[in-house]
């Protein structure tokens, strides 16, 4: 719940440095709360959104979030302009600073729009009770004779108006409504909120005038970039920086210590390596590429992704560790089974490579840090020096930029770590910029992962059993060193709660140690679930001679709710409903040219429901994505065209890891350098994408930024299947000649 | 070296290596930042920018090609991308933005070059800017509706 309070005017000043007149309310959003977080001082009254209503009618969403491309902030603007009844052209959005008092600023998991939504609903309702009984007072007359509309308070009864500006100074002179009274619109009522709108921020990145984290400039700064082992966790055992220091511009090149959290810490820490210091970027490095280390490569040295790859291929043919939620017998199941199917699966290590390099500015001085970078979890990159550098949280203050992509990547804060350790040294202001190699060759990976699968098809044609054993290094180990089996909550992503009706269900975990720095990106462990079940069942409805998306339904089973412990059961009906929608959208028994084919997937991740049909066409051995048609079920939709956006980026993402993304490492070193051999889609790859969503308005709003991703490697391995009779169970394509 | 460069019609006099890449000198040492930085070896197009009206990328150019040429970035402004700028804000098409300088670049020159290009022509030249967050069948839409804005206003 959350609750409203007028913020006074030198709270507010101490907050944001803003001088400032007129209304200003806050209220405290209360999110799920995360394992591991850091703790938020309980006794601050610690509003975490605010909006600023000026006597020139200018209304300011303050919003606790990073922007990371999702439209975050457009949306939930959308949402107080709406019960607000304010007119779209006074609405701008600022972006709060990393500090505990703004509560949970994590932005990954989906979750901004889940947890943020009716605390923003309220908070513009409130305000808009507040002027139209600023307006009744005036005229004299019933609040009920009165209402808002479009920037104005209107009298019904006289028709005379007042701008909201006008009636600023009076309302803020009014006690804040008593959360009971705030009655919300109805969804057919809604302005905004559903409807289309366009990014706040447009202007600035069509002119090239929005701050990106590499963009920021600071008064006498310098420029730096990191030499860091080729293989993780090695550690520099002596360097010669001479010819780095003859390249003009270096100024110095010192050593950085690698940071390590505690154990079980959910911190980042830092690498270590050698960081060379310049007066531009392009110096630092030049110079680093003249430094000459000598390494000590550590325990990782021998690590060899192919060969990893072999060894999990073989684990999983074996019996793993029993997972709970397992039922049934699938061992008699098989034995009945009119045909038995196995398959094995395999996804490599992949990597975010956002747009735009991770960096971060720094500036520690005198028991105090200031930062700014595109963050994607301010709060913890804040927790995290406070403990590493000693400094008292108030002392640290983390300005969060815009992000040119995150993908998960943003959320790992070591970039931070990193410029903050170069400036305590250097005792200047400093901006750290990783080069594009690094960026590929020491990040946090989404995992590899192996996986068999066993079915059992009976005489009519039904699943009578599903085996799965699945082997992936998980993030845990980030964390805590020798995790070596996949947790509990990476499990859940689509195992086991795979979207099926199976009465006999057996899943297994198999053991796979980290390499490398695990972590998670766009989708996580659903990439690897979506991909193994979605193919799998093409394969069984393949033996089953039964047509793919019938399959599907049949295997969904009858309409039912799936309770468990969470807010947002699982709805089989809503699952049908997209598959449902995305066969017709998708014409899905028209008949198409000989070398086409089509491919179906359906996935249920961040509590959405999504299904993508694929067509491709061959020629020549190679393929060619030529239609994506994806149907969304993600409840209440706030920005329509964002989801939109939303779903064909995840289109093209999922493409991406489907054709191109594959990172390995030899002698512990990734392979990897650029784009030229971690490439990626392209204009000239990229399919027509038509989405579609659901109105399920009266539904709470669920993920959109990440449940397009994952099923879109197996409708496409689905619909070359459905061209050509081979399968593909190994990814990326590229690999398989088939770009 | 004391350089003269002349960027969006103004000259900017720089103390900078011959050999360093003008994306790191327009954006460090002449200080525009709406020029980015993505992979540096002329795989991303983040970079793009106009010398002399030729599609460039930056990071793999030298400040001492720049000298006495016209540089044209994201700061400056002409009939083809200003057509563009409307069409990308009519279709929404940025999500994080961060690659989009380019991308208008990319499509002025495209605009400059070909009048009313087709798909194809659009696969030919967009194709070296990278969009990770995956705009592309927007900006595909929006360079045909440029086209659509100045034949209107034509
Ligand atoms: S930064 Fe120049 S092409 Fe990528
Ligand atoms: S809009 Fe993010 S990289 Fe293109």
């Amino acid at each position: 719940m959350s609750n409203i309070h007028q913020v006074n005017r030198r709270d507010f000043m101490k907050l944001f440095g803003l001088a400032s007149t007129g209304i200003i309310l806050g209220c405290t959003a209360q999110t799920a709360k995360k394992k591991f977080s850091p703790e938020i001082n309980k006794d601050f009254f610690a509003p975490n959104l605010f909006i600023h209503l000026e006597k020139n009618g200018n209304i300011t969403l303050i919003a606790s979030r990073s922007e990371m491309g999702q439209g975050i902030r457009t949306s939930l603007a959308s949402a107080i302009a709406d019960e607000l009844e304010a007119d779209w052209k006074y609405v701008a959005v600022k972006q709060a600073t990393g500090d505990a008092k703004y509560g949970n600023q994590n932005t990954d998991g989906s979750r901004s729009v889940r947890t943020r939504l009716e605390p923003m609903r309220k908070m513009g309702a409130a305000a808009k009770m507040m002027l139209i009984t600023a307006a009744a007072n005036k005229w004299n007359v019933n609040e009920s004779d009165c209402k808002a509309e479009n920037h104005y308070v209107i009298n019904t009864i006289s028709n005379e108006k007042i701008f909201f500006g006008d009636l600023v100074e009076d309302a803020s002179a009014l006690p804040v409504p008593n959360e009971d009274a705030i009655q919300l619109k109805k969804v057919e009522d809604f302005k905004y909120i559903g409807k289309t709108l366009k990014s706040v921020d447009l202007n600035h990145f069509t002119h090239g005038t929005a701050t990106y984290g590499i963009d920021v400039r600071i008064p006498n700064m310098k420029f730096a970039a990191i030499a860091r082992c080729p293989v993780t966790f090695g550690t520099v055992k002596s360097f010669d920086s001479t010819n780095a220091e003859k390249v003009s511009g270096v100024e110095k090149v010192i050593k950085i210590e690698r940071k390590k959290p505690g154990i079980g810490q959910q911190f980042y820490g830092c690498l270590g390596g050698v960081a060379v210091i310049a007066n531009n970027t392009w110096s630092a490095f030049q110079g680093k590429l003249d430094l000459d280390i000598n390494w000590d490569f550590g325990d990782n040295k021998s690590f060899d992704s192919e060969e990893f790859k072999k060894t999990l291929t073989q684990r999983v043919q074996k019996n793993g560790k029993l997972v709970p939620g397992s039922r049934g017998n699938v061992s008699t199941a098989f034995n009945n089974a009119n045909k038995v199917i196995e398959a094995t699966y395999h996804v490599p290590f992949l990597v975010h490579a956002p747009m735009e390099v991770p960096n971060a500015t720094a500036w520690y001085q005198d028991n105090k840090i200031e930062v700014w970078a595109p963050v994607q979890d301010p709060q913890t990159a804040r927790a995290e020096l406070a403990q590493f550098f000693e400094i008292p949280l108030e002392n640290i203050t983390i300005n969060v930029t815009f992000l040119g992509g995150g993908f998960g990547r943003k959320s790992k804060s070591d970039f931070v770590v990193e410029a903050v350790t170069i400036s305590k040294e250097i005792k200047a202001p400093v901006q750290l910029v990783w080069t594009r190699e690094d960026d590929i060759k020491h990040s946090f990976y989404h995992a590899t992962s192996v996986q068999y699968l066993k079915g059992g098809i009976d005489e009519k044609g039904n699943v009578s059993g599903w085996l799965q054993r699945v082997a992936f290094p998980s993030i845990v180990s980030s964390f805590k060193p020798l995790s070596d089996y996949a947790s509990g909550f990476e499990l859940g992503q689509g195992f086991t709660n795979n979207p099926y009706d199976l009465e006999n269900f057996r899943l297994e975990s198999v053991k796979a140690e980290a390499h490398l720095r695990i972590g998670w990106l766009r989708s996580v462990v659903h990439i690897h679930s979506g991909f193994g079940n979605n193919s799998f069942v093409d394969e069984l409805a393949f033996a089953a001679n039964i047509d793919p998306v019938q399959f599907h339904l049949n295997l969904i089973g009858k309409d039912r709710v799936i309770k468990g412990k969470s807010d947002y059961p699982y709805d089989t009906k809503r699952m049908k409903d997209v598959l449902n929608n995305t066969s017709k959208i998708a014409d899905w028994n028209k008949k198409r040219p000989e070398n086409h084919g089509m491919g179906i997937a359906i996935h249920y991740s961040f509590y959405s429901y999504v299904a993508t049909a694929v067509e491709v066409s061959m020629n020549d051995g190679k393929v060619k994505i030529e239609n994506v048609w994806t149907t969304i079920d993600c409840g209440l939709v706030l920005n329509k065209d964002n989801v939109i956006n939303q779903l064909e980026g995840a289109a093209i993402f999922g493409l991406s890891i489907a054709l191109f993304g594959k990172v390995s490492a030899k002698e512990g070193a990734v392979e990897q350098n650029n784009f030229f051999d971690y490439q990626m889609t392209r204009m000239k790859h990229a399919p027509k994408i038509h989405v579609d969503i659901l109105d399920k308005m009266n539904e709470k709003p669920t993920g959109v930024g990440e449940p397009g991703v994952p099923v879109m490697a197996p409708a496409i391995c689905n619909a070359i299947f459905n061209a050509t009779g081979k399968r593909y169970r190994s990814l990326p394509l590229i690999d398989e000649g088939l770009i | 070296m004391s350089t003269i460069l002349s960027i969006n019609g103004k000259s900017y006099t720089v103390e900078v290596q011959e050999n360093m890449p003008l994306l790191w000198a327009i954006r460090d040492i002449v200080g525009l930042t709406g020029t980015k930085f993505g992979c540096g070896v002329a795989q991303c197009g983040a970079c793009s920018i106009l010398i002399d009206g030729q599609l460039t990328k930056s990071c793999s150019m030298p400040v001492s090609y720049g000298i006495g040429k016209e540089i044209f970035t994201i700061e400056g402004s002409s009939e083809n991308l200003e057509v563009l700028r409307e069409a990308w804000n009519d279709g929404n098409v940025p999500q994080c933005g961060y690659c989009q300088s380019g991308q208008l670049i990319a499509a002025t020159a495209l605009l400059d070059k070909i009048e009313s290009p087709t798909d194809k022509d659009i696969d030919d030249a967009m194709s070296s800017n990278i969009c990770r967050c995956g705009t592309y069948s927007r900006i595909r839409k929006a360079i045909h509706k440029a086209v659509e804005l100045k034949n209107q206003k034509a």
